[in-house]
């Protein structure tokens, strides 16, 4: 009895180590907004996509509708035999570090955070900072005015960090360039209120600013109309915006959120994931600013060459990008 | 103060005013609506999903035919439907009216998102609305010519002129609503109905029928508030939109008392302090510098508490507010 039960004990661990090897089920969980929301995860999907098309490995996915679900999705994954669990975005951050604690064999991956510590999580941040650097510089150059606008959505640190990177590239392209500042609202509807962007844009506007840089979500749809229909310029962000007002976007500030969903399932299926935080900056290609058809005729060769500029400046070191993170405030 | 900052100063005050004028209108109509249905004896804390489902409704259709006019006419139909969900529950059935209200504000949240990525698998937004797919703002006859006058030329072409089409149907529709209420047989009727029904009854009207004619009422003024969100003043719609401000109407319309007049001084002044917020942002004021953004957004909220508290009485509701009708038998 003794030994048929210590064989079985034998073949089940043969049996359970084999599979760990085999069976690499990765699964990712989208946040509210779905994965065709022509922004954040819309870009974590190219990631995916990319993904499944190379390896031929189906990827497990789930898209939140609302704030109850984020954990749910998770543990779903799990009890369905995901091995690695990829989350999309801040507002999944407690949920994942719940999960993650709980499930310390799986491996975890999310994306816009940088604070929790986990030993079988991945953290992907951005250096907002340095991309909405370049798009200051573009700002400064484009401006005919000398006054340049940032719209906010939610009154929060990530989105100092937008802004502070802003007014430092408009700054140090143009000496005196006056860069007008608004945010939305310091509670979550502020992403979602494209009236009330439109408005903030519109009294920049009146106060002279001909290029308004928007990090505010579904409110900078409005921010974008507002200033396509004052015949001025704005500046997307996320993903490449330049499409939604072609000739009236001067360019967007992406953040390349699918090269962090690509290289997660990727090194995951090598056997190479670490956990830790990864900062994608311009080095990295993490960050960039947007040049295709639709705003090509607004970029001169003048405007090019500073952007590109202050790209090589950033990534050799010379110009140093303050973090609003860092110190909790901004010199400029 | 010379002359040129003078006309400056003048030219700021106006386009401040302008903006308030614009942020008010969803606010007025919603109010307007809200004012016709609680006169009458409904409560309609479904505002703001009437305008958000019709704000969807415009958009998707817009996006569609290509036409804003049949935006317009989607969002009307959807949410008179709307509201005559809410009059079938309510008055028909005597159902509780603030759950009716909540249901039609949780079904408008929810079902544009559904229908969103149904229709167009964007994340339940609509794609962006081009130029000819929205109603533009109106440039009314001699705007350009009469600008250059002093004072009056500004006024005219900063502040009268240039609103989309919505803008000036919500001050049309003011006027319109206190004349039909204070003078007109219908409007005698609907508010004797908010007061005392029994008496309207016993003077041989239907109750059943004047409530659900003031619920389609404010089912119609919802549509239009939508419209002017996202196919007037928005290029399109985004999940929740609407962003509370069905409910900030219902504020404004029990700080006017329910009363025409006194509710559109109320939105105005919404529209003026928010207007005005966005504008201190980041501005150097005297004596404490530059004020924090938590403060400066909490400024229209801290002044519609103190005007509420201190400068206004009482605002009593129609009597018969909430209860439903049951006739005798």
């Amino acid at each position: 009895m003794r030994v048929i039960s210590l064989l079985a004990g034998v073949a089940l661990g043969v049996v359970a180590t084999a599979a760990s090897a085999a069976d690499f089920k990765p699964a990712v969980v989208f946040d509210m907004g779905g994965k065709f929301d022509k922004s954040f995860n819309e870009g974590v999907w190219n990631g995916v996509k990319k993904f499944m098309d190379e390896s031929g490995v189906e990827v497990m996915e789930f898209e939140v509708t609302n704030e109850t679900q984020r954990e749910q999705a998770m543990r779903r994954m799990v009890s369905r035999g995901a091995t690695i669990v990829l989350g999309v975005g801040f507002a999944q951050a407690d949920a994942i570090d719940k999960v993650a604690a709980e499930h310390p064999d799986i491996q975890f991956a999310i994306i816009d955070v940088s604070w929790l510590d986990r030993p079988n999580l991945r953290q992907y941040a951005f250096k907002e900072h340095e991309g909405s650097y370049l798009v200051g510089v573009a700002a400064a150059n484009k401006s005919e005015t000398g006054k340049v606008g940032f719209v906010g959505g939610m009154d929060i640190p990530l989105i100092r960090k937008f802004a502070c990177g802003y007014v430092q590239g408009a700054k140090e392209t143009a000496d005196g360039t006056e860069v007008l500042q608004n945010m939305t609202g310091t509670t979550p509807t502020a992403w979602n209120d494209p009236t009330k962007g439109a408005e903030l844009a519109q009294s920049q506007i009146d106060r002279g600013a001909d290029v308004i840089y928007h990090a505010a979500g579904g409110t900078g749809l409005g921010v974008i109309r507002a200033t396509a229909d004052a015949d001025k310029l704005a500046i997307g962000v996320d993903s490449n915006q330049n499409g939604i007002a072609p000739g009236h976007v001067l360019t967007s500030m992406v953040k390349r959120v699918d090269v962090a969903a690509y290289e997660t399932f990727k090194d995951a299926m090598d056997g190479n994931f670490t956990s830790g935080v990864k900062i994608l900056g311009l080095a990295e290609n993490g960050v960039d600013w947007a040049v295709d058809e639709n705003n090509a005729p607004l970029l001169t060769d003048d405007l090019k060459a500073a952007v590109e500029a202050a790209r090589e400046g950033i990534i050799a070191g010379t110009i140093k990008v303050h973090n609003y993170e860092d110190t909790g405030s901004c010199p400029y | 103060m010379d002359w040129a900052a003078l006309s400056e100063l003048w030219i700021d005050t106006l386009r401040i005013l302008d903006g308030s004028f614009r942020l008010a209108t969803p606010l007025i109509l919603c109010a307007m609506a809200g004012l016709v249905s609680e006169r009458s004896g409904v409560i309609d804390i479904g505002l703001e999903g009437k305008m958000l489902a019709a704000a969807f409704a415009a958009a998707a259709v817009a996006s569609l035919s290509g036409s804003p006019w049949a935006g317009l006419v989607a969002a009307l139909g959807v949410s008179a439907a709307l509201a005559l969900v809410h009059g079938f529950a309510c008055i028909t059935h005597r159902g509780e009216q603030i759950i009716s209200g909540v249901a039609i504000n949780i079904l408008a949240s929810g079902g544009t998102v559904v229908a969103g990525i149904a229709l167009f698998r964007q994340g339940g937004q609509s794609p962006p609305l081009m130029a000819d797919e929205r109603f533009r703002p109106i440039a009314l006859p001699g705007a350009e010519a009469l600008s250059g006058i002093p004072v009056i030329g500004p006024f005219y072409a900063e502040l009268v002129s240039g609103h989309t089409l919505p803008v000036y149907l919500a001050l049309i529709a003011v006027p319109l609503v206190a004349w039909m209420l204070a003078r007109t047989t219908f409007g005698l009727r609907l508010r004797a109905t908010g007061e005392m029904p029994l008496a309207v009854d016993s003077a041989g009207v239907s109750v059943v029928l004047i409530r659900y004619r003031a619920v389609l009422i404010a089912g119609l003024l919802c549509g239009l508030a939508g419209v002017f969100l996202s196919t007037a003043h928005g290029a399109g719609f985004v999940r929740e939109m609407s962003a509370g401000k069905g409910y900030i109407a219902l504020a404004a319309m029990i700080f006017g008392k329910w009363r025409p007049w006194p509710v559109l001084g109320a939105c105005l002044l919404f529209g003026f302090l928010e207007t005005a917020a966005a504008r201190l942002q980041g501005v150097q004021l005297p004596l404490i510098g530059e004020a924090p953004v938590e403060l400066i957004l909490m400024l229209p909220y801290v002044a519609t508490v103190v005007l509420l508290a201190g400068f206004f009485g009482r605002a009593i509701p129609p009597k018969a507010l909430g209860v439903p009708y049951r006739k005798e038998r």
